[in-house]
């Protein structure tokens, strides 16, 4: 039964407190496209995306319309291309141009899948798309690229650790004309997921089926709105109001994923039980925290605020939908959070905290600048730090960092909207060449004797 | 099927009567009204039945969001099952 309290407080979420729909992701197979003719294989992949997701674009609009709740994004994940682009000898840069080229056409913003999964190894066609990133980056505009290096089953590739490292490097230098966003676009997972909606790391999973449906929500401006209506509660308290909105703001991504499935006649997936913000006023998971208590985002008591928030999200959203995956948890990239990217200018966020926050929610080092002249083994060895958190701990973790060339500490990389704004940041001198150059497998890690 | 049309903003003549004309034009059903005028802030919401529509609802949306425009009234115009959905298990 509706009443006005309840009519009111969901009007005012979306209205001034940013709750929004961060993204409609479809994710469709191409394993039915591959082809040892790399344009038969373009052509079908062409094909099939525009014939897929050819009404996403205005039944995301629709919804948004009747509903009156935003939907920011509206987004494409595929098959990694590793695999599809593996029976063809020439290089798969023309795969990304066939993705950007779909993508424009059905009006999406952003295509998830340029991707390889190397954690065990390098399969056919593996390092061949790993080592054109950088030209595919550079040379579409909506194409996101990901690659899986290390597992809780498989451990950390390091031969790949090292190999990306450079990739990163050189996806800056490819686009230092356009504040070295090719490195925006590129993350590196261990334990990644096949059914993440969110960019840049979303690809279609092999295990998943044909064509599907994944729902991300967003609303950390509501959280903090809530926690701020009581200043003085306890902090079990303050998991319980985490909870309760974590479970109305889920229930919008339960209700557009449902609709936006009936209405496609495509499968819905999942939703994300995520906490993501974006750049703008009242939306920052930073502020969250300094809501709950602390000074600036990154100072003591930083982990332990974000991992109550992190699971509170979670509890609270489990229960509002009927299947949950992706990355599911509150994600801190700096560029994109205008707490966090306040707290980095002053000094109290470090990466070395940003890390330590890694351990306990979604989802990685995140949209971090980093100085131009951090050498390839160095970003590498970051990769291998982060990977190492998730492997261990049985978590999704990535490496989202851009190297900003000709660039130190103290100056800002600036993208705008959603991707928003970055200081470079500082980063440990000291070299790690030695052990990254060394190569191999770290070997899995042991899942008993826990003590 | 319904759907929930608020309205806020500086009281004026004819409020109430636009809103509704807008309604009974796409045949959509007023079934619940509430409505209070507070100094001179008017605060409605309105439940409306939108099974029978001549119309399609976006074509509702936009009717009622350039109507609150035009007379400087903020008017939101959103099917119930957000707020279902929201606050209910």
């Amino acid at each position: 039964m509706l009443n006005v309290h309840d009519i009111l407080e969901t009007i005012r979420m979306i209205q001034d407190e940013c709750l929004d729909i961060r993204t409609i992701t479809m994710g469709i197979s191409l394993l039915d496209c591959i082809d040892s003719d790399i344009d038969k294989a373009c052509d079908k992949i062409y094909d099939k995306i525009t014939t897929c997701a050819k009404d996403l674009v205005k039944v995301g609009e629709d919804i948004e319309k009747e509903f009156g709740v935003p939907i920011i994004n509206k987004r494409l994940s595929v098959t990694p291309i590793a695999m599809v682009s593996a029976a063809c000898k020439e290089s798969p840069v023309k795969f990304a141009l066939t993705m950007e080229k779909a993508a424009k056409a059905v009006g999406v913003n952003l295509i998830g899948g340029y991707s390889a999964l190397v954690q065990n190894g390098f399969a056919a066609g593996d390092e061949r798309l790993i080592n054109s990133i950088p030209e595919a980056l550079a040379s579409t505009s909506c194409v996101c690229s990901s690659v899986n290096i290390g597992s809780t089953k498989s451990g950390i590739n390091l031969d790949a650790v090292k190999l990306m490292g450079g990739i990163v490097r050189e996806c800056a230098e490819k686009t230092i004309d356009n504040q070295c966003f090719g490195a925006a676009k590129l993350v590196v997972f261990c334990n990644s997921v096949d059914d993440n909606p969110f960019m840049a790391g979303a690809y279609h999973g092999v295990g998943e089926r044909d064509c599907m449906i994944n729902v991300g929500v967003s609303g950390p401006g509501v959280v903090r709105s809530a926690l701020s209506k009581y200043p003085d509660a306890d902090i079990t308290q303050i998991s319980d109001i985490i909870k309760k909105t974590a479970y109305k703001i889920t229930r919008v991504g339960q209700l557009v994923g449902t609709e936006a499935s009936k209405r496609l006649g495509v499968p819905f997936g999942i939703v994300d039980l995520s906490l993501a913000p974006t750049p703008a006023v009242g939306d920052s998971v930073a502020h969250i925290l300094e809501e709950i208590g602390l000074e600036s985002c990154g100072c003591c008591g930083t982990t332990a605020a974000l991992a109550l928030l992190n699971d509170a999200v979670k509890k609270g959203g489990v229960m509002a939908c009927s299947k949950v995956g992706g990355l599911s948890g509150a994600f801190i990239p700096v560029s994109e959070d205008a707490g966090m990217i306040d707290a980095a200018v002053c000094g109290s966020l470090k990466i070395e905290k940003l890390e330590a926050m890694t351990a306990v929610c979604s989802v990685g080092l995140d949209m971090i600048v980093i100085p131009g002249d951090t050498t390839a083994e160095v970003i590498s060895a970051i990769i291998a730090d982060e990977a190492a958190i998730g492997m261990v701990n049985n978590k999704t973790t990535a490496v989202r960092v851009i190297p900003a060339i000709g660039m130190k500490e103290g100056e800002f990389l600036d993208w705008g909207g959603l991707f928003g704004k970055g200081p470079v940041m500082s980063v440990n001198k000291y070299s790690p060449a030695k052990f990254i150059n060394r190569g191999g497998q770290i070997p899995a890690p042991l899942h008993s004797l826990k003590n | 099927m319904r759907a929930v049309i608020t309205v806020v903003g500086k009281d004026t003549v004819g409020i109430l009567a636009k809103v509704s004309g807008i309604c009974a034009e796409f045949n959509a059903n007023v079934t619940e009204v509430t409505q209070s005028v507070l100094q001179d802030m008017f605060a409605m919401i309105m439940l409306v039945d939108i099974s029978k529509l001549d119309k399609s609802f976006a074509e509702l949306v936009d009717r009622m969001t350039a109507l609150g425009d035009s007379m400087g009234l903020k008017i939101n115009t959103m099917h119930e099952e957000i707020f279902n959905t929201m606050h209910t298990v």
